[in-house]
């Protein structure tokens, strides 16, 4: 059987795992951190875009369009919250009309339906918070928001129920030629072969491709911070509010998010550190200041967490995807920033069919494209719950009491495939600790669950991954 | 379905007085449900003494404390249940819980008291600015995490806050072998007892540093050190101030919220300033049938006060289920010039039982009296050397005072200068 190893467990080589696994090989995923979705895809707006962002004849524009149309039959099969909520790109100036119109036409070009310029007015109707200052906007109804960690999960564990294997805390130091094959070379010194490699490294994509290829990439980290708003503002907004890009930069949305929360940002800024998720005094201050922009009336009452994300901004403008041109059996996945979430499921359906045609694969008989979610507590009926919990009592025990997770939810995240291991794997996976009270009072509770179904000591609980202990000792 | 009079959400100090008290006052069926497997609340884990001076004129331990109420609601034989978190409850006083052994319960209560106590702000709701890594904590998980399950979150610590918590941990943490490098308070006082700084700062010389905040947290994995700031009169950080201090660990104790997302469903009306219930003197909120006692209805600095506050609202919550109904005609009370809030908000014109008023000033003041005047006469005046937001008021009005508040149009109660 041709065996291919995947780099990187992002969205990307996450969707691609499980679109491979439609196909009969033996499929590896190595990932560097503990969990899945650890770098750019945890972190970043959940916005499923319209398409009238892109440069027309892009592999931006093309994949978001395609991977935009996926949405609504993949979050059924794979189980992971999506809603498509419609976003509108705000005019603030009756003098910038020609650059909603550009968009518009964009649109038109790259196949986005039903875009059109409306009124503030109109806007204001839909959406009563936005400002008076705002003169019209591009409304573009096929827009969407997603869960993108929890989309990245079920890809996963689909993935792993067709038969590929994750290997996890594994960190790839470089990529060497062995023959017909490929060999990876991990830092702690163990070495794969395999007959094809997929680069889906994120923001490492570049120095994966750079240890074997002539042709050199260059990644830029675009940090953007954001604010995330309790549910409890969740009213103020049901769309996606983009800011129309001027000179003074690209601005800050405001987004809902598929669980009721409000997310403002991000803010740009391109660094040099690739591991750089702190947030800082300035940014969180752009970002919030921008956001009001769009809804005078924020306040920073409800913000209940701040966090930083890194996007994997490629020197070349457009998507790299592909084989590597030096005939190497290495497919490369480079410059995955916006609209790299939309288009994820689209690129991962056409670069499995390439690596299939490439390795000859056959079809995998069993593929079973249905992954069922965590039953979720907090959105159940009365009925529903009283039966949930005669089935597993433990559902009857409430651990976070602000998104209301059982302890029968935090169970199954950490013993499903590719569970949960840390406190942010099971915050993931099932919300708990993600309130209001950001897990003041249930992270002692879930440290317990997880040292117990791990079979771990609590003193070797992490929060997320190795060096992130969250106690020094005993008392003595 | 089920049907109960009285349904006690809580059961820590408040939830426990309240029990006792709608006993005494003759209703007997009562029903507490507690989320936590024991009875007793954060009482649990507030192993330090300073507990009871006003209730039992000693000084108890928290658990002790808790113990004394417990034994009275086993006394009595008051029904409980552990384990059991409260889902909804609405304004017609259905009540959803849940529990491992009973599965999904629905209750239709006569009554409900809310005492469902506070939780503690976390690092988000004030936006520091950092790394996200482990060991940042809210004071009040750190005590858990130490007098409950037996471990230590951290070995280097820093403070942001001086709530009483964070003091109480700053010496707990010390007892237990860290070093605590500083407690670092954004406004110039703090917002803690008096007490607590002398006993648990004071005496082992662990800095308070006023007017700074922390403005970075940094690390990778684990916190290594955090930077803190000089902040001016708007309580922005002056640049140029910063300076880095190495620790593993920040405890945050930056103030405490009344946890009242179940009131919310229940429609019950609240005050922005207290973040609790709007209630009127019998502890009954806006949402008839729904009363609130305790940290749920604003956050208290001594637990006696909460005992004594809860134990009025079980007996009031006793004579509603009875019919006794105070008639709808309520004068209100504002808090005016230095006094930020006053619990209860609405008095009853009705009813002979003498009013005892809570409230908290919004700064620190010195040579003044607490005031309640109505429809411009002063009847009450209660001269204080020192008044500090760290610190509840209380006034207890005389027959004569009450009946002239029960009888006025406009009562405040306010701060006025001593010369």
């Amino acid at each position: 059987m041709k065996e291919i190893i995947i780099i990187g467990a992002g969205v990307i080589g996450c969707s691609i795992a499980r679109e491979l696994s439609r196909y009969d090989a033996k499929i590896t995923v190595i990932e560097r951190e503990n969990d899945v979705a650890c770098g750019t895809t945890k972190a970043n707006s959940g916005v499923v875009h319209g398409g009238f962002d892109a440069k027309p004849g892009s592999k931006k524009a093309f994949y978001n369009v395609r991977g935009n149309a996926m949405f609504d039959k993949l979050s059924k099969e794979l189980d992971f919250p999506f809603r498509r909520n419609g976003a509108y790109v705000l005019c603030f100036d009756d003098t910038k009309w020609d650059g909603l119109k550009k968009l518009y036409d964009q649109g038109i070009a790259n196949g986005v339906r039903d875009v059109k310029v409306v009124t503030g007015d109109e806007v204001r109707q839909r959406e009563p918070y936005v400002s008076e200052e705002v003169k019209g906007a591009l409304w573009c109804p096929s827009s969407g928001i997603v869960s993108p960690y929890e989309m990245t999960i079920a890809y996963a564990e689909n993935a792993v129920a067709n038969g590929v294997e994750f290997v996890f805390e594994k960190n790839v130091e470089r990529l060497e030629k062995d023959g017909d094959k490929m060999k990876v070379v991990c830092e702690d010194g163990e070495v794969y072969t395999a007959d094809l490699v997929v680069n889906a490294a994120g923001l490492h994509s570049d120095d994966l491709n750079n240890t074997i290829c002539d042709k050199k990439y260059r990644i830029v980290p675009r940090k953007g911070e954001y604010m995330l708003l309790d549910k409890t503002s969740g009213y103020l907004t049901s769309t996606t509010l983009f800011q129309l890009p001027t000179a003074m930069g690209k601005g800050i949305l405001v987004v809902p998010s598929v669980h009721g929360n409000i997310l403002l940002g991000p803010t740009a800024v391109d660094i040099e550190d690739k591991e750089c998720k702190d947030t800082t005094y300035d940014g969180l201050a752009e970002a919030f200041d921008k956001a009001r922009i769009t809804m005078p009336s924020l306040t920073k009452k409800t913000v209940i967490t701040q966090f930083t994300g890194l996007r994997a901004h490629a020197d070349a403008g457009d998507f790299v995807i592909g084989f590597a041109a030096d005939d190497l059996p290495l497919y490369n996945l480079i410059g995955i920033e916006s609209p790299g979430l939309t288009a994820a499921p689209a690129i991962a359906v056409d670069a499995s069919e390439e690596i299939a045609d490439y390795l000859a694969l056959s079809f995998n008989k069993k593929f079973n494209p249905v992954r069922k979610g965590i039953p979720c507590f907090a959105t159940m009926t009365e009925s529903e719950r009283a039966e949930i919990i005669k089935k597993n009592p433990l559902y009857g025990r409430i651990v976070c009491r602000c998104e209301v997770v059982t302890e029968g939810e935090i169970v199954d995240s950490i013993n499903r495939p590719v569970g949960a291991k840390d406190l942010d794997g099971v915050k993931r996976r099932t919300r708990a600790g993600m309130g209001r009270c950001q897990s003041g009072f249930c992270s002692e509770r879930v440290m317990e669950i997880i040292a117990r179904e791990r079979g771990i000591d609590m003193t070797e609980v992490t929060k997320s991954g190795k060096g992130s202990e969250i106690l020094v000792g005993r008392v003595e | 379905m089920s049907v109960k009079n009285l349904i006690i959400i809580g059961g820590g100090p408040a939830g426990l007085a309240a029990a006792k008290s709608a006993y005494d006052a003759g209703e007997r069926d009562i029903l507490i449900l507690e989320r936590e497997d024991k009875l007793g609340g954060i009482l649990n884990q507030c192993i330090h003494n300073g507990f009871g001076l006003h209730t039992f004129k000693e000084e108890l331990t928290g658990p002790e404390y808790a113990a004394r109420y417990i034994d009275e609601v086993l006394k009595r034989g008051i029904e409980y249940k552990l384990g059991t978190t409260v889902l909804s409850i609405d304004k017609n006083k259905r009540v959803t819980c849940a529990n491992e052994t009973d599965g999904l319960q629905v209750y239709e209560a006569k009554a409900i008291i809310l005492a469902c106590g506070c939780r503690e702000r976390p690092r988000g709701a004030i936006n520091i600015a950092g790394c996200r890594t482990a060991g940042i904590f809210s004071a009040g998980t750190a005590q858990k995490l130490i007098n409950i399950d037996g471990y230590m979150p951290g070995k280097e610590v820093v403070i942001l806050g001086s709530g009483d918590i964070g003091l109480i941990m700053a010496r707990r943490m010390t007892f237990q072998g860290a070093k605590v490098k500083a407690v670092v308070e954004l406004m110039p006082y703090s917002s803690g007892l008096n007490r607590n700084i002398v006993q648990c700062l004071n005496d082992f010389d662990i800095p308070l540093m006023f007017s700074h905040t922390v403005v970075n947290i940094k690390g990778k994995g684990r916190v290594s050190s955090v930077v803190i700031a000089k902040v001016d009169e708007k309580l922005v950080p002056i640049k140029g101030t910063e300076q880095e201090i190495k620790c593993d660990t920040l405890l945050l104790s930056v103030g405490l919220l009344p946890e009242n997302e179940l009131s919310k469903m229940a429609d019950v009306k609240l005050s922005p300033v207290t973040g609790g219930a709007i209630v009127d003197d019998d502890m009954m909120t806006e949402t008839d049938g729904i009363f609130a006692c305790g940290n749920v209805l604003h956050v208290h600095d001594l637990v006696d006060f909460v005992s004594e506050e809860s134990e009025w609202a079980g007996k009031r919550a006793a004579a509603y289920i009875r019919g006794e109904k105070t008639s709808g005609d309520k004068v209100a009370i504002d808090a005016k010039d230095g006094v930020r809030y006053v619990v209860p908000q609405f008095v009853g014109r009705n009813g002979d039982e003498t009013l005892r008023l809570k409230m908290r000033v919004g700064n620190v003041y010195k040579d003044v009296k607490l005031c309640v005047v109505c429809d411009g006469e002063e009847v009450y005046a209660k001269k204080c050397r020192i008044v500090s937001p760290g610190e509840m008021e209380t006034i207890t009005l005389n027959e004569k005072q009450t009946r002239a508040l029960k009888n006025c149009k406009e009562a405040v109660v306010c701060l006025k200068a001593v010369k």
